[in-house]
């Protein structure tokens, strides 16, 4: 392991809860419904990171508690079934329901578990549904993605046939593109999980290998490994060093010869790294600041220095699993500071000491950052965008090379900002 | 428990946070878990604020629950005051802190600070935003002038006479994440300076607690957005004696009601009446005759209580308009608005679903639909025209260039907006003659408009509908024809008077002569 630095932090966190990756979940399994049992807070939490308004009626939702429901939980049990049987009689086509777990309702102990047990029974060979918590006093942003899958696994039935598992939730276009490397490699029985479509949930057993896409599922993959599954040590496929080093850890897993990844994904290196020059005349030298979000930020600070040749002043990360990042960790370069957790106040003097020419933040701190001449990239977005793979590498530079470049452009740093 | 897909109006501290963040050298604190940082971005992203709100959140974790939550928040106190200096501090929970009561704001008053402490007990399940923002400006107002009201005598609003110079009021109510509310004090002042009146103080938007301290020094209150200031308005008029005013000046003929009772309250002449009927645009181009095609075009209202009530009254007394359906989110102001649509011969929509709104709307079937950007939404689903009168914000309701809605600039304002969604006369009036001419293309419309809504797609969703009708209602070939020949943003409305005369009538088939029987019959 490559000489990094660790640090903890503890005080106001300035992030989002669990609650926001039902934003891509959702649209990950369009015959699935997330209803959160919640506050308006929650509700309006999400609509107000994901511009619900585009939807005529989105396949999400919240049971928001009232005062009554607070004062007997037997009454919230009763009304929480009344709320999901008006939802499923207004949306037939609903095949899996989950059922967030919110703050509030984990305060008040609201028991999910039994609820979608009762509901399993009732609605049984019509929709199911399965509970899992995205509450900010246990998750952070992408950690609900990681609940909701652990939340499914007990459902996947078991398999002892042999198959790639890509795990963790992917651009359809990516994931398209991925498998069509991997069956050029020789690997043909793929699958992913989540899958497209919440009832097709793959099988798993002894000879399941299991490639993870995304850094933030350290539950879902404990549970996987308690079901067999073998897992494949990778760093993540972001950038062309990450995907390439994803590939192979995959070919060696099934016995696949490095030639021949390097036969297969030697053309696509090639016109990644011609189109990630004008990226990286723009990112060399710039000195980058990571405030935690997203659980991203390791692989990005791997990226962004190794390939853009971007200086790291410090990594921050929610959280961290440094058996599962330790591919992610080797890469980085000597003395990187990384910092877990967060304070958010000191975390923003040691933006402002350092003086960097990029911070990746939340959207909560990037116009107060701009108006004080630091240009910034809002990590949320790394979420939305298909980053992943060889032939994204380009994109993915190309989201924090744009700020710069604007920055050049518009060179005034005296704007009045209110 | 409420399913919620969306809602108008976010938890009662967002309230507090926007009294908060309009204002100076003030902090919350907010015991709240991390998650609910994400009230910072409607400030940041929406309003494109410079600075962050200044709150800080205790975000407080699982592993805490256990511990000392009360020892998390003092210490996020102490760090807050320290870093920050306030001249006042808020102190509050949201809506999960308020199930592990803590009681910060009594926390905060025992840690031996000397400045001024709010407690905001904000009920987070049952309350909501513009709530949460009334009860705290008014819990800082009260906080902070409390002290004075044993030895202040009852405010006279002619007092100024006596004192020799122009009467004072204060502006209350414009917050941040209002609507419109930054350029509305602007031309509030701007009308109030014209008639010889001074304004002392605005709140909360860009007060400091100094400010809230000398609001007494004034004559009135002028209670801008009764949502937010009311609350604080009444007080200080129970225990200053300040009156205030209620008419609230959005539209021509309530600018000069407005105007009028500031003048009646101050007991100061009002000289220049004539002149004001001319300070618009609004009332010439409303009488001008390209804008005889506005008149009785049926219009559907849903906003905030205040911007709903004024624009039924602008819609049908300045613009001609007819209102068919008039609604609110805002529980608060359900009897006010009630009222209006009473007067109106319409029943009033009291909810918070969108989904009703939306359903109501399409029964209404209006030309011109005035709402949130959620009824923008849903109207463009409907193919009719909308103009957004109202919060909640977003990023489009905080233009950059100068756009009130209350005052003579404000009715230019909304004369624009709302007109321009909808055909200009002239234009239509070509449209009408040359509909039948290959070069038109059909559901054309202005260039302000919205998503076009053409025939076929109108005839194909028809035909659907038809092979479904439980009335077995046939269109033939020449009903359908005409069909087409009417404006497409009645045709909706055509159709629906067509087949229910048809039903009433017993006429399994409609054919051209059909649609002229029906529309006879319902004329």
């Amino acid at each position: 392991m490559s000489k990094v630095e660790f640090n903890k932090e503890t005080g106001p966190r300035e992030v989002f809860c669990g609650l926001t990756s039902i934003v891509w979940l959702h649209r990950r399994m369009p015959d699935a419904f997330f209803l959160v049992v919640g506050s308006r807070t929650c509700a309006h939490l999400i609509q107000s990171a994901a511009g619900v308004m585009i939807f005529a009626e989105p396949r999400f939702g919240t049971a928001i508690l009232e005062e009554k429901d607070l004062a007997g939980l037997a009454d919230a049990h009763e009304e929480l079934d009344r709320v999901v049987n008006d939802l499923i009689a207004r949306r037939p086509e609903i095949k899996t329901l989950f059922l967030v777990g919110s703050c509030p309702s984990e305060v008040i102990k609201l028991d999910l578990a039994t609820v979608a047990e009762k509901l399993n029974k009732r609605f049984s060979g019509q929709v199911r549904f399965v509970n899992y918590s995205g509450s900010g006093i246990e998750t952070t942003f992408t950690q609900g993605e990681d609940g909701a899958l652990k939340a499914l696994i007990p459902l996947m039935e078991s398999s002892d046939e042999e198959k790639l598992l890509l795990v963790g939730t992917l651009a359809n276009n990516v994931e398209d593109r991925f498998k069509k490397i991997f069956r050029n490699l020789g690997i043909s029985n793929i699958e992913s999980f989540p899958p497209r479509q919440s009832t097709e949930l793959p099988k798993i057993g002894k000879n399941t290998k299991v490639l993870l896409t995304q850094p933030y599922l350290s539950d879902t993959v404990r549970d996987l490994k308690h079901r067999g599954c073998e897992i494949i040590s990778a760093p993540f496929p972001l950038g062309i060093e990450g995907s390439t080093k994803w590939f192979l850890a995959a070919a060696k897993a099934f016995k696949i010869s490095e030639l021949k990844v390097h036969e297969i994904i030697s053309p696509l290196i090639n016109r990644a790294k011609l189109a990630l020059e004008s990226h990286k005349e723009i990112l060399k030298g710039k000195r980058l600041f990571l405030l935690p979000e997203s659980q991203l930020e390791i692989s990005l600070a791997r990226f962004l220095h190794n390939e853009c040749e971007m200086d790291l002043i410090e990594v921050g990360t929610p959280y961290l699993n440094k058996d599962l990042m330790k591919e992610e960790i080797n890469l980085l370069p000597d003395n990187t500071k990384i910092v877990e957790g967060q304070h958010v106040e000191k975390q923003l003097d040691r933006v402002r000491e350092s003086n960097p020419d990029l911070v990746v933040c939340g959207m909560g701190l990037a116009n107060p950052l701009e108006a004080e001449g630091i240009s910034t990239k809002w990590s949320i977005e790394m979420v939305f965008s298909p980053i992943h793979g060889i032939d994204q590498a380009a994109d993915l530079a190309g989201l924090f090379s744009k700020p710069l470049k604007r920055n050049q452009i518009l060179t005034s740093k005296t704007l009045v900002t209110h | 428990m409420e399913l919620t897909l969306w809602t108008y109006e976010g938890p009662p501290h967002v309230g507090a946070m926007r009294i908060a963040s309009s204002m100076k050298d003030i902090h919350y604190v907010l015991h709240a878990p991390q998650g609910d940082t994400y009230a910072d971005l409607l400030f940041t992203m929406i309003e494109r604020r410079g600075q962050r709100p200044p709150v800080t959140y205790t975000t407080f974790q699982a592993r805490d629950l256990g511990g000392d939550t009360a020892e998390l928040v003092k210490k996020n106190i102490k760090e807050a005051v320290e870093r920050f200096k306030p001249k006042t501090l808020l102190v509050g929970e949201s809506c999960t802190a308020e199930l592990i009561q803590d009681q910060p704001g009594a926390l905060a008053k025992g840690m031996g600070f000397d400045m001024p402490i709010v407690n905001l007990e904000l009920p987070a399940y049952s309350k909501k935003e513009n709530w949460g923002a009334s009860e705290t400006f008014y819990q800082l107002t009260r906080t902070l002038l409390k002290e004075k009201v044993s030895y202040s005598e009852k405010i006279s609003p002619l007092r100024w006479k006596e004192f020799g110079r122009r009467p004072k009021v204060n502006i209350l109510g414009p917050s941040l994440l209002g609507f419109r509310c930054r350029d509305d004090v602007i031309e509030i002042q701007r009308i109030l300076s014209e008639q010889g009146i001074d304004t002392n103080v605005v709140a909360p938007l860009g007060a400091s607690p100094d400010d809230i301290e000398r609001l007494i020094d004034a004559e009135i209150n002028i209670c801008l957005y009764p949502e937010i200031a009311e609350a604080s308005c009444e007080w200080l008029k129970r225990n200053f004696g300040m009156e205030y005013t209620n008419t609230i000046p959005i539209g021509i003929k309530n600018t000069i009601e407005f105007i009028n009772e500031v003048h009646k309250k101050l007991d100061l002449p009002l000289t220049n009446k004539k002149e004001l009927e001319n300070k618009s645009k609004l009332p010439w181009y409303s009488k001008s005759v390209d804008s005889n095609y506005l008149t009785g075009k049926r219009v559907f209202i849903f906003g905030d209580g205040t911007h709903a009530i004024a624009a039924a009254k602008i819609a049908k007394e300045e613009l001609g308009f007819e209102v068919v359906g008039l609604g609110t989110y805002s529980r608060e102001m359900a009897r006010q608005v009630r009222a209006t649509a009473k007067d109106l011969n319409v029943e009033a929509l009291i909810t918070n679903n969108y989904l009703e709104v939306e359903d109501a709307m399409k029964r209404a079937a209006p030309e011109l639909v005035l709402g949130t950007q959620m009824e923008r939404h849903s109207a463009k689903r409907l193919g009719i025209p909308c103009s957004v009168i109202s919060t909640p914000m977003h990023v489009q309701d905080v233009p950059a260039r100068y756009s009130p809605q209350m005052g003579w600039e404000g009715a230019n304002v909304i004369f624009d907006d709302w007109v321009h969604p909808l055909m200009m006369g002239l234009e239509e009036h070509l449209i009408d003659m040359f509909k039948h001419d290959f070069e038109f293309v059909d559901g054309h419309q202005s260039h302000l408009g919205h998503t076009a809504t053409n025939t076929k797609d109108i005839l194909n969703s028809d035909e659907k509908k038809e092979k479904n009708s439980k009335e077995g209602i046939i269109w033939t070939e020449s009903g359908r024809a005409e069909l087409t020949k009417v404006p497409f943003f009645v045709r909706g409305k055509v159709k629906t008077n067509t087949e229910k005369y048809a039903i009433l009538r017993g006429i399994p088939e409609i054919s051209d002569e059909t649609l002229y029987d029906a529309k006879a019959y319902f004329s």
